[in-house]
Formats: C-alpha cells, sequence, structure tokens
C-alpha cells in the first residue's frame, strides 16, 4: 500500500510518501505566495524520488493550515491528529506532544494509539511560534541557524519583559545599546518562547515522553530552554518539521499505534 | 548605505498661549514619558500656559529633559520657576526634577476631563505602545479601567509597523485608508506579525496600498472594539492619544462603538496625561501650601 501525507503549513510545504509503512520520499518546498503552485512543485518531487506515479497512491491525506490548498487529496485531516500519529509511529513512548511551526504552537496529549486526549493551540500571537525567532534574529542580526548554538554559550540568563514580537524587537535593540552579548540575547529569546510554549502546554498538563515537532524543533537553543523550563528532556525526532505529515500519510494506510 | 526613510515618524508638536503671562504665576508642570513619545505641560495659575510633544529616546531623564526645555523654549521661564512637577506614563520615575510620580491611568482621566469638560465618562487612550479604556467621573477621577499593554495590535507601534511596510507617512494613513471604492475585510487583528504577513500577501495580489490601509486601520478598530466591550462606553466619549489622530481608525471605531466620539479638542490630544499630571502637580501645591 503507497499513502500520502502533505502538510501545508504557514511556511513550508511537507510531502511524505509511505510504501507498507515504510517512509520512501519526502520533500520540503517553501510555500510563498502560489501555495497551489508550491504544493504541486513539493508532490511532484517526493514522487519522482519515490520513483512512482500519482495513479500509484491508494490515499492521499491533507493537513495543515492550508489543507484545502492541496491539488488533490482524499481527505484532510487535523494537525494535532496527525501530530500525534506521526510521533507515535517513531516514538511509541510518546504520550504528550509539542508541535511548534512558523506560525502556530500546538501542545497535545495523546494515548498509545496516537488518539488526542487533549490539546491547546496557539495561532492568534507570534510570540508562540517560529515567527518570533525569526524576527528575533533579524534583530540580532544573526542567522536563524546560528540563533540556537549561540544561546548555548550564553553566561547569564536576561528575562525579556515583552511577550509581544513587536514589542520584543524593540526590547532587544534596547540589549544591544545596554551592550548585552548577542549569546546572553539569543537565550532570552529562546527562553522567553518556550514559556510562551511551556504556559500552553501546562494548560492541558503533559505525560512523559514529551516530543517535539515542527520545524522550530531543530533550534538547539530553544529545545535547551525548553527543556528547562518544562524540568525535563524532551525527545526531538529526526526531521522534526516532517512529523504532520508522517502523520497524514500513515492516517491514509489506517495506521495506529500500540499493535 | 543608503538612507531609508522614516515612514513611521510623526509630527511633534509645541504651542504656547500667547494670552497667558507666566510672571507672578504659580507654575506647576507635568511629564509624561511614554514608551513612544513624551510630553511636557506647563500650567500658569491652573491655566494651560505650553506644551511640547516629541519622540521618546532611550534614555527616560534625558527625554524628560528634552521635553520640558522645549516646552519653556522662548517663554523666558527656567527649571528654577517651576514649583511643583509631577511625573507620569511608563517612564515616571525616571522624571528627575519631579516631586511625585502618578500611573498615566490617573492623569489621562484627570487631563481627558480638563480637555473634554466634566461631561466625559469613557476615555480612550490608545498610545504607543498600549491602549487604555478609562471610566471616570465629572471630577476626572478614575472609576474604571481596563489596559492591553502586553500585545503590538491595537497600538501606535503596530500602525508604525504599516506605515513602514507599504511606504505611507503615518500622517497621510487615516486619510489614505479612505481614498478605497469599496471597504476591505479586515486583516488579522490578533497580532501585528500575521497582519503583516496578510498584508504583504495583499499587496501581491494586487491590491491597491490604499485598500491594505483600510483593512489594517479596520481590523485596530476592530482590536479596540474587543478592549471596549469588556469594559462598556459610556456617554461622553473620548479618545487621546496618537492614534485619535488617525481618522482611518476612528471612524471605523466609531461605527463600531455605534457611539460618536467627541470632536478632537484644539490641543494636541497626546498631551492629556501630561495635562492631568500638571493639574495634579497644582493641587500638590497648593495642599502643601495650606
Amino acid at each position: 500500500m503507497i499513502t500520502m501525507g502533505i502538510d501545508l503549513g504557514a511556511k513550508n510545504i511537507k510531502v511524505v510518501i509511505l510504501k507498507d509503512n515504510k517512509i520512501i520520499a519526502k520533500s520540503n518546498v517553501l510555500a510563498g505566495f502560489e501555495v497551489k503552485k508550491s504544493a504541486l512543485d513539493a508532490i511532484n518531487k517526493a514522487l519522482k524520488e519515490a520513483d512512482i506515479k500519482k495513479d500509484d497512491l491508494d490515499k492521499v491525506i491533507s493537513t495543515g493550515t492550508g489543507e484545502k490548498l492541496a491539488p488533490f487529496y482524499d481527505e484532510t485531516k487535523s494537525v494535532v491528529g496527525c501530530d500525534s500519529l506521526g510521533a507515535v509511529f517513531l516514538h511509541p513512548a510518546t504520550r504528550s506532544v509539542i508541535d511548534v511551526g512558523a506560525e502556530e504552537g500546538r501542545g497535545m496529549r495523546c494515548d498509545e494509539t496516537g488518539k488526542i486526549l487533549d490539546f491547546e493551540v496557539n495561532e492568534k500571537c507570534a510570540a508562540g511560534a517560529g515567527a518570533f525567532t525569526e524576527a528575533m534574529s533579524r534583530a540580532l542580526e544573526v542567522s536563524l541557524e546560528e540563533l540556537g548554538p549561540l544561546s548555548l554559550k550564553s553566561t547569564e540568563e536576561i528575562p525579556m519583559n515583552a511577550q509581544c514580537t513587536v514589542f520584543a524587537e524593540s526590547e532587544v535593540v534596547t540589549m544591544v545599546h545596554n551592550k548585552v552579548s548577542k549569546a546572553n540575547m539569543a537565550r532570552a529569546v529562546h527562553d522567553a518562547m518556550a514559556s510562551r510554549i511551556s504556559s500552553m502546554i501546562r494548560k492541558i498538563g503533559f505525560n512523559k515522553d514529551v516530543v517535539l515537532v515542527g520545524g522550530v524543533a531543530k533550534n538547539i537553543g530553544f529545545v535547551d530552554s525548553l527543556n528547562k523550563d518544562l524540568g525535563l528532556e524532551v525527545v526531538v525526532p529526526k526531521d522534526p518539521e516532517y512529523v504532520g505529515a508522517l502523520g497524514a500519510a500513515l492516517a491514509a494506510a489506517g495506521w495506529k499505534g500500540g499493535k | 548605505m543608503v538612507d531609508k526613510p522614516e515612514f513611521w515618524r510623526w509630527t511633534e508638536s509645541r504651542w504656547t498661549n500667547p494670552d497667558i503671562d507666566w510672571k507672578g504665576k504659580v507654575i506647576t508642570s507635568g511629564i509624561d514619558v511614554g514608551s513612544v513619545s513624551s510630553q511636557a505641560v506647563i500650567l500658569a495659575d491652573g491655566e494651560l500656559y505650553a506644551y511640547s510633544n516629541m519622540r521618546t529616546g532611550s534614555d527616560s531623564p534625558d527625554s524628560a529633559m528634552k521635553a520640558i526645555n522645549w516646552a519653556m523654549e522662548k517663554t523666558g521661564l527656567k527649571l528654577e520657576d517651576i514649583v511643583y512637577t509631577v511625573g507620569t506614563g511608563y517612564g515616571r520615575v525616571n522624571v528627575p526634577f519631579s516631586q511625585r510620580a502618578i500611573t498615566e491611568i490617573a492623569c489621562h482621566a484627570r487631563g481627558g476631563n480638563f480637555m473634554y469638560g466634566p461631561t466625559v465618562r469613557t476615555i480612550l487612550d490608545m498610545g504607543g505602545q498600549d491602549c487604555k479604556a478609562i471610566h471616570c467621573d465629572e471630577r476626572g477621577k478614575v472609576t474604571n479601567f481596563l489596559m492591553n499593554d502586553k500585545c503590538a495590535a491595537g497600538t501606535g507601534r503596530g500602525m508604525e509597523v504599516f506605515a513602514d511596510l507599504l511606504g505611507v507617512s503615518i500622517n497621510d494613513v487615516g486619510d489614505l485608508s479612505f481614498d478605497i471604492d469599496k471597504e476591505p475585510p479586515p486583516v488579522s487583528s490578533t497580532c501585528v506579525v500575521y497582519a503583516k504577513t496578510e498584508a504583504t500577501g495583499l499587496l501581491r495580489e494586487g491590491w491597491p496600498k490604499n485598500k491594505v490601509l483600510a483593512a489594517y486601520c479596520s481590523a485596530m478598530a476592530h482590536r479596540i472594539m474587543t478592549l471596549l466591550e469588556r469594559i462598556g462606553v459610556e456617554e461622553d466619549f473620548a479618545i487621546t492619544g496618537g492614534i485619535s489622530k488617525n481618522k482611518g481608525v476612528v471612524k471605523r471605531l466609531e461605527k463600531e462603538v455605534g457611539i460618536k466620539i467627541m470632536e478632537t479638542s484644539k490641543y494636541d490630544p497626546q498631551i492629556a496625561g501630561a495635562l492631568g499630571a500638571a493639574l495634579f502637580a497644582k493641587a500638590l501645591y497648593d495642599k502643601g501650601k495650606k
């Protein structure tokens, strides 16, 4: 059985193709402004990598903010549902999942099959999403890739007062004036974001193991701050940004955990 | 490096009352050091004599000094002539020549009462980095208030971001936002960052600048409405702060609230906080003399 999962995020479109529950291809394309075209690009890339044709697909499930913009699909499925399924597949002990994407943050609790028990979403405020670190990397004039490692070199914890991305930009300027080192500023940025995410997840509570997915999971500075805030070590799977698309493909195949 | 035009820059102002000679009168002042703008107001025997309204620098004491010096410019007044000064605003404890600090909520109610008269019951102060809805009595005493100082949506800072994005001077945003065929739906009213992303998408779709401005002005009105809904609006209803100069937001807000907003006073609406502080300074000085 060959299935496809498409995750149309606010910033990137991810596609995963599964054959008998094994990943045979994946692709990631920037959504840009012509989302439909980018989605088609991502799908074609994955099909090419898997060396199959569209007609070879038994079932396609689309998920994400722009799920309805996929050029073709059989069903849609909620992001939290896909995230938990993907996380349980990669790490069977998963009982909580945190997904930090470009413009949304989500927290959820699930059972051993990947079924959602409770969840919480922030899609209203950039301060709890990747958009925050992006804005801060611009303000600090440090690339997004460097921001994480830089944060681990911090020597001091400096609390950030602003809870809003726009206000935090001004606060960073003040920090620059006060000669705060870039490493300490990067740490302050990640601590602030971790505190937003942890207060969201604390609303629904969390059970071990906690798996962190979404593009922001690749930021080791954020992961470190989140671990400190939650008082545990979150599990970050390889390629955390594909977990939603993987979950969609798994759902298309009718896969469930705990068996 | 090429200097980028600063579209967010709003016009600073100063004013002196030509009918008053301050000599021999009791001079009190109020200084409002806000996050974006700072104002100084000087009273002579409790009457409005002079004011200044300018951008806040990176240093609060310095901004307070600059504001009072500009207000005193060409009046012959010196700092020693001022018998009592009250500081307000987020930098209120950093006004070096003040005798007291009073919260901006109390000062705005008092100043709004002076500017708009005793019939004012609701004052909406739309500031640079916060937005406050204040209920007050006929003497300008605060009876209730609500404020948003956590999020840039619905504040002047959000409007600055948009002025910069669209390359339109912030002073022109209001008028341009009415130069459209049909009122568009608002962009995201919860987050400036998302509104910005949306606006960029709309521009790419071919929306004219003015239409995007209209969509943002109405998002801002919508956001402020959620604050007003929680506290309620009692007539008369007046608006102070920098955004009150933006008709694009004010007219749309008036429509959403369904209550007439009082005509702006002849004075700069940004001075309400400093004016209230100066009135408190006068009252405190009189009390100390008794």
